[in-house]
């Protein structure tokens, strides 16, 4: 992959100085953000390093100290921001049932409702441009919570992690199935294609996963996170199957929504009941951040979809 | 019961029934659909489009219709 467009002032002295061949650090830290997308694109750029990498950036620049200090700063300020937006204490009561009950009050409009009945072919293709950003190594996020759980939750995530990655099989691996869907749609199948193309709010969306994957303080947030995701996830994939069945998009990519039907009516089953319960049985003061990832994961979300609410209605 | 407990089956409340490993479950008409993954959810409330696997329809109908 090759590193994004620089957004400001913070990403291109960074971008800059990770592909010189004689770096000098002193101003990756000593320059701020110009606005949220400067620091957004360079958090996600930071993360990416502990991911797949960039073409140009020697893969020794992972554990730099210069930039693991920027990426603790700028998480810092991304943390206390999401921490900021997030309502109401975490509701009490029985855990399965209460956080259900949490996801389905939650209010916030619905890209999947858009595609299935109103959107054309661009308005589809496009959202697959952004959606691709996280799709294309889906769940890889989750994994990095694997070694930082007891015994019955890191089994229990591993129990729904094997379903993701295929059961060993490559050709079922979701990620390889929307790959498989973009090609076939036309559009570029490789990781990261479309990063310079997305909103703030497609980056808010990733580096809120790599923040919670890969910091173990944040396991509760992370597996909320995924629990808010997989249920909220089966009803809107066939609706967005049924879409794109509408326009006419490739069989590929309806597959990768539909096999989500069923998939994800599993796993909302497991994040919540075997994974965020066995989490709570053994950890109850990580309560309040289960709540806080699962409300980031309906915000994020919500921001992304009027965003794109508001681009398409223009 | 033990903290390693782990069943093969496991009734939801109010949702689908987990099915752990590999099996082939019977539809009223006698179609056989086996399993293909790790953990199958089988609809109890008789709405999925997806029968007989769960599809998240459950949570759209009346809480007190639900299994």
């Amino acid at each position: 992959m090759l590193t994004p467009k620089s957004r400001g002032s913070l990403s291109e002295i960074v971008f800059a100085t990770m592909q010189s061949p004689s770096p000098s650090w002193a101003p990756v830290l000593s320059t701020l953000a110009d606005d949220d997308e400067d620091l957004h694109i360079t958090l996600w750029t930071l993360y990416e390093l502990h991911y797949r990498g960039f073409e140009s950036v020697p893969d020794e620049l992972e554990w730099q100290p210069e930039l693991i200090e920027l990426r603790r700063s700028l998480e810092t300020s991304f943390e206390q921001t999401l921490r900021d937006r997030v309502p109401s204490a975490a509701p009490g009561g029985e855990f399965a049932q209460t956080f259900f009950d949490f996801v389905e009050d939650h209010e916030g409009p619905s890209l999947a409702t858009y595609i299935h009945k109103t959107a054309d072919h661009e308005q589809a293709l496009e959202l697959l441009r952004m959606r691709s950003i996280y799709h294309l190594k889906e769940s890889d996020p989750t994994t990095w919570v694997v070694p930082r759980l007891s015994n019955r939750t890191k089994a229990a995530v591993m129990e729904l992690q094997f379903d993701e990655y295929g059961c060993g099989d490559p050709a079922r691996l979701h990620a390889g199935l929307f790959a498989r869907g973009m090609d076939e749609c036309g559009l570029r199948p490789d990781y990261g294609a479309y990063i310079d193309d997305v909103p703030l709010e497609v980056l808010e969306t990733n580096n809120a996963m790599s923040l919670f994957g890969l910091n173990r303080r944040l396991r509760g947030a992370a597996l909320g996170h995924l629990a808010a995701f997989e249920v909220t996830s089966s009803i809107p994939s066939r609706r967005i199957a049924q879409g794109l069945g509408r326009l006419g998009i490739p069989e590929a990519m309806i597959g990768y929504y539909t096999e989500h039907v069923e998939a994800d009516a599993v796993h909302e089953q497991l994040a919540v009941r075997t994974i965020c319960g066995s989490l709570l049985d053994e950890e109850p003061a990580l309560r309040d951040d289960v709540f806080f990832g699962a409300f980031t994961c309906l915000d994020l979300e919500d921001r992304f979809a009027y965003r794109m609410l508001a681009t398409w209605a223009a | 019961m033990s903290d390693l407990e782990h069943a093969d089956v496991i009734l939801c409340p109010g949702g689908p029934m987990l099915l752990r490993g590999d099996h082939v479950v019977e539809d009223p008409d006698g179609n056989l659909h086996p399993t293909t993954r790790p953990v199958s959810a089988v609809c109890r409330c008789g709405k999925s489009g997806s029968q007989p696997w769960c599809d998240g329809t459950h949570k759209v109908i009346p809480k007190q219709n639900r299994p």
